[in-house]
């Protein structure tokens, strides 16, 4: 990696990330991929967050769905893990809680590949930055 | 097979299942199956929508209108309405205060949304392992303007006037603290991140870290600009294999971009950063002990002044912040002092991350504005009391805090507000107790971690607090007498004025406020020697009673102690004396006839 020399340098980095992955703050949904998010700090692995990833990354690929399958830290709803928040293309992402590994199956049996939903969805119960 | 075109979201929190959620759900499946529109509309049940005053709740999907104080006779009505004829059932839709649409989605719910993330914003959103995930969401942009716009005077004036307090629990104006260590002269200063969290019940650090390392990273260099220093530590204790793990990625990563190292974005500023482990003693979070265990002495703490701000580390000025404090401040930067300002209270700015324990529904990490009430808290975030019970206490500030209590349910919560309450806002923890908690056994729990973390130097923290925690075991077993509640009291106030660190002087707070607030049950179980709750064993006696009990002879088998005797079909008894109280004849027995008195 080349260093990042000045200020300019890093919000020109920012702005090619942006384009790229949509992992914006401010784009809602830019990417064109499914993207999944497995909650995975301490307490998400403790409670299984690793195994459900890895169902995730077999069944994309056996499947032959386009995805990314990210980790990421604690989203906060420790009575619901493992938690994981899915964005599929032009829709607002969803946090599905008490995900297992049969649910994360089931997950994708429902909503990646027929947009129905599954209970246990977690509300996003906050404000961030970018609206407060 | 028809794509469903509506999913109906129905709260099935523990609040909105109290108030019939369960059969909205069905009535809306009933008139779904009626109206055959099964391949058209799904209706789900989610998890806590954190609004549970306005409950039971239903969101349509995907216009995203919110249906508040939903009865199940409302499902048909919604039904035709909205999905048939596509008309929102305006009587039910969600009231903002705000200027904002009616029942549109969560973004514009301004006022009602409890929690901000500031601290966490980037927890849950980027890989924390990959450096490009938090420049995407403006990372380092905040070092990068500090180090080309401002003068390190400049950027200690706007945190100051951000208002911003240490997040640690101590609440000490971080600008001021920031200006104090700018303003000593010296060849050497260090910036040193505070991430040794000890708190039974708080995690928040350990969450920041795990999840959003590079904004540690950040607000130290910026630290480091500001207050002419060249070298950061992470204290971190060992327990966090994770966020240790993370960390040093993160480290890796952010000196292979060049954010950190020398020559920082062109600007001739070096700043760089090392781990240093804890091992694991609580007292190590206060800061002059945090130093002396860095330098490789014992975790012991000194007296202040000096304060580290002017002879710290190695006897170099040294700024310590805690890892929650840290990851206020590139937003700070990036979204200016007057809008941090413009979120708490009047000394308290900002938000307050909880670790969110307990009896309770939604048991969470959650960020919420000083001057939330603790009643929104309990009940709208976290879903309130589990099982329906009766609410008694709070506990915050962990082993230094005190109990809150339903008188303090509508306070504000901020640094003054709790210190007036006979608390204090610590780390965040925040442990929910019902009323099958007794409150002489939480004092004792939190004196009991004290008395295994006092690093022995002073006598009133090392020896007060054994007594102390001797005097509540007698108090618990029943065999303290009117005047051991008096010494108590005495004696924590001994223990108070005269420790030498934060620990001691805190380390009785848990046993005033239990007293302040609970006195009767300290009463009932030194005068009746009985404990309300049902939590002290000694108190307790298992009794048989004779009429139901056949003489099976089945507890007398499984006791361990052999503390029951009977002949076989004839009523049994418990030797009181004998009896440990494990509850195991209790469990045994299938006619019901052991009971607890």
């Amino acid at each position: 990696m080349e260093k990042i020399k000045s200020l300019t340098d890093l919000k020109n980095l920012q702005e090619k990330l942006n384009s790229k992955t949509g992992l914006s703050n401010r784009s809602d949904n830019a990417g064109e991929n499914i993207r999944v998010k497995v909650a995975m700090a301490t307490c998400g692995i403790a409670s299984g967050a690793k195994e459900v990833m890895e169902v995730f990354i077999e069944e994309f690929t056996k499947r032959n769905i386009d995805a990314v399958v990210t980790q990421t830290g604690c989203m906060g709803y420790c009575y619901a893990e493992p938690t994981v928040e899915i964005t599929k293309p032009g829709n607002e992402p969803i946090t599905f809680g008490y995900v297992d590994v049969k649910k994360a199956s089931r997950i994708i049996d429902k909503y990646v590949l027929n947009n129905e939903l599954v209970d246990g969805i977690i509300p996003v119960n906050y404000e961030t930055i970018d609206n407060k | 097979m028809a794509k469903i075109k509506f999913h109906f979201l129905v709260c099935g929190g523990a609040g909105c299942q109290a108030a019939k959620s369960e059969a909205i759900l069905k009535n809306f499946q009933d008139v779904i199956m009626e109206r055959k529109l099964e391949t058209e509309i799904q209706v789900i049940k989610t998890g806590c929508f954190g609004f549970c005053g306005d409950g039971p709740i239903v969101k349509m999907m995907p216009d995203n209108t919110f249906y508040t104080k939903v009865t199940p006779e409302d499902c048909a009505e919604i039904i035709e309405q909205h999905i048939v004829k596509g008309i929102k059932v305006s009587r039910l839709l969600y009231q903002d205060s705000g200027n904002h649409e009616n029942g549109s989605g969560f973004k514009t719910r301004g006022l009602h949304k409890k929690q901000i993330r500031i601290a966490l914003r980037n927890c849950g959103f980027i890989n924390p392992e990959n450096i490009e995930d938090y420049i995407a969401r403006d990372g380092y942009q905040a070092l990068g303007k500090v180090l080309t716009e401002l003068t390190p005077e400049a950027t200690i004036e706007i945190l100051k006037k951000s208002g911003l307090r240490g997040r640690g629990g101590g609440g000490f104006p971080t600008g001021l603290k920031w200006e104090i260590t700018r303003n000593v002269k010296a060849d050497q200063k260090y910036v040193v991140c505070n991430a040794d969290e000890g708190d039974p019940g708080a995690f928040m650090d350990r969450s920041v870290l795990e999840g959003d390392p590079h904004t540690v990273l950040e607000a130290m260099a910026i630290n480091g600009y500001s207050t002419g220093a060249d070298k950061g530590v992470v204290y971190i204790r060992a327990e966090y294999p994770l966020a240790i793990e993370r960390l040093k990625i993160a480290m890796k990563q952010a000196r292979e971009y060049g954010l950190l190292g020398n020559d920082i974005l062109g600007t001739g500023f070096n700043f760089d950063i090392e781990i240093r482990y804890g091992a694991g003693a609580f007292v190590c979070g206060e800061e002059t002990a945090l130093i002396h265990s860095m330098e490789g002495l014992r975790g012991e703490p000194t007296v202040k002044p000096p304060f580290p701000s002017e002879s710290g580390f190695l006897g170099k000025p040294t700024n310590v912040n805690n890892v929650e404090t840290y990851a206020n401040i590139p937003a700070i930067f990036l979204k200016g002092a007057e809008w941090f300002a413009g979120i708490g209270t009047e000394k308290s700015k900002g938000t307050k991350v909880f670790a969110l324990a307990g009896k309770i529904n939604n048991v969470g990490l959650i960020e919420v504005p000083m001057g939330i009430t603790l009643r929104e808290v309990i009940y709208e975030i976290g879903g309130g009391i589990k099982n329906d019970r009766k609410f008694k206490a709070v506990q915050t500030g962990g082993p230094s805090g005190g109990m809150l209590t339903e008188k303090d349910l509508d306070t504000p919560i901020d640094y003054d507000n709790l210190i007036a309450a006979g608390s204090m806002m610590g780390s965040g923890g925040m442990i929910v107790m019902d009323e099958d908690d007794c409150m002489v056994a939480m004092a004792k729990f939190y004196l009991e971690f004290t008395v295994e973390e006092s690093c022995g130097k002073c006598s009133p923290c090392r020896i007060g607090n054994k007594r102390l925690f001797e005097m509540l075991e007698k108090v618990t077993k029943g065999q303290a007498i009117m005047e051991d509640l008096d010494k108590l009291r005495n004696l924590s106030n001994v223990i108070k004025d005269t420790s030498l660190c934060g620990l001691g002087q805190t380390s009785p707070n848990p046993v005033l406020s239990s007293m302040d607030n609970f006195y009767h049950e300290y009463l009932e179980h030194v005068g009746d020697k009985k404990c309300r709750a049902g939590n002290c064993k000694s108190l307790m006696q298992y009794i048989i009673l004779a009429e139901n009990c056949i003489g099976c002879t089945l507890c007398a088998r499984n006791c361990p102690v052999d503390a029951i005797a009977g002949e076989r079909k004839q009523a049994h008894l418990i030797d009181q004396e004998k009896c440990i109280k494990c509850g195991a004849c209790m469990d045994k027995c299938k006619f019901n006839a052991i009971f607890i008195k």
